[in-house]
């Protein structure tokens, strides 16, 4: 009963915090909070799902360090109101809305009364020890190649972030 | 009881969203963020799927996706801060010179 609670009250805020990073179109500093909002929300949904180690990295990385990114660059950019730029015609507005309904609604009626149940875990389901122990076997390489990719991925803003090419 | 369905629910209407929002705006940072929302909605859909045949494969796959979407981001607003810097404008429209 109580997970059904939560569950719906997570689901309806992180879908209206999602419409709000689309549909705010006065500041974008308000479409990344309600990016945050989305993410927070999205964690509790994790750990309702056993997933505690994911749900806790999600709120680490995502409104932890990516968030504070975007906010970061909007700051430094100083963008106001006015420089929000124009937003696409209003024809290709609704072309897109109706075609994102479209294929919405079908996703929607294909997942509807899917069957599957949940089978029973242990308790160490998504701990941290049980995600690490897949991670540093059978996951080792991936995992490798993972951090190179971090470290490709921190040369590469470097390099593009500065000021001047040489 | 909530079923599996109903994340998977979730998780489309939430990607729906987010293409939506790639969509119908033309700012630049707003596109980068829908695109971690359609990223997230990926994740949602594996975590309940993870639950759904009780193993972990669907984590690791969570976590990569994590990863990736770090450096995305990381490299993603660099690029942003340039292409401000050089246009004067967020509005992706302004950068059309590889467009046909």
């Amino acid at each position: 009963m109580t997970e059904q609670v939560i569950f719906y009250i997570c689901s309806f805020i992180v879908l209206l915090a999602a419409a709000g990073v689309v549909l705010n179109v006065r500041n974008t500093v308000y479409s990344a909070l309600s990016l945050v909002v989305a993410m927070l929300a999205l964690a509790v949904l994790f750990i309702l799902l056993h997933a505690e180690f994911i749900g806790v990295l999600q709120i680490l990385v995502y409104a932890g360090a990516i968030v504070v990114l975007f906010l970061f660059v909007i700051m430094l950019l100083n963008l106001r109101g006015g420089d929000m730029g124009a937003e696409s015609q209003p024809i290709l507005k609704i072309v897109g809305t109706l075609l994102i309904v479209g294929a919405g609604a079908k996703l929607v009626t294909l997942f509807t009364g899917a069957r599957g149940a949940w089978p029973e875990v242990g308790r160490e389901f998504g701990t941290v020890r049980e995600v690490g122990k897949i991670l540093y076997t059978d996951y080792l390489l991936a995992f490798e190649i993972a951090g190179i990719f971090l470290l490709a991925g921190l040369v590469g803003a470097v390099v593009m972030g500065k000021q001047r090419i040489d | 009881m909530i079923e599996p369905w109903q994340y998977q629910v979730v998780a489309a209407l939430l990607f729906m969203i987010g293409v939506l929002g790639v969509l119908i705006r033309r700012n630049v940072i707003v596109m980068a963020m829908c695109i971690e929302l359609m990223l997230n909605a990926a994740n949602l859909s594996l975590v309940a799927f993870s639950r759904v045949w009780g193993n972990h494969d669907g984590q690791i796959f969570v976590f990569m996706v994590i990863v990736v979407a770090a450096v995305e981001v990381a490299v993603g607003l660099a690029i942003i801060l340039r292409l401000v810097a050089n246009r004067d404008s967020v509005n992706i429209e302004d950068t059309s010179l590889l467009k046909w």
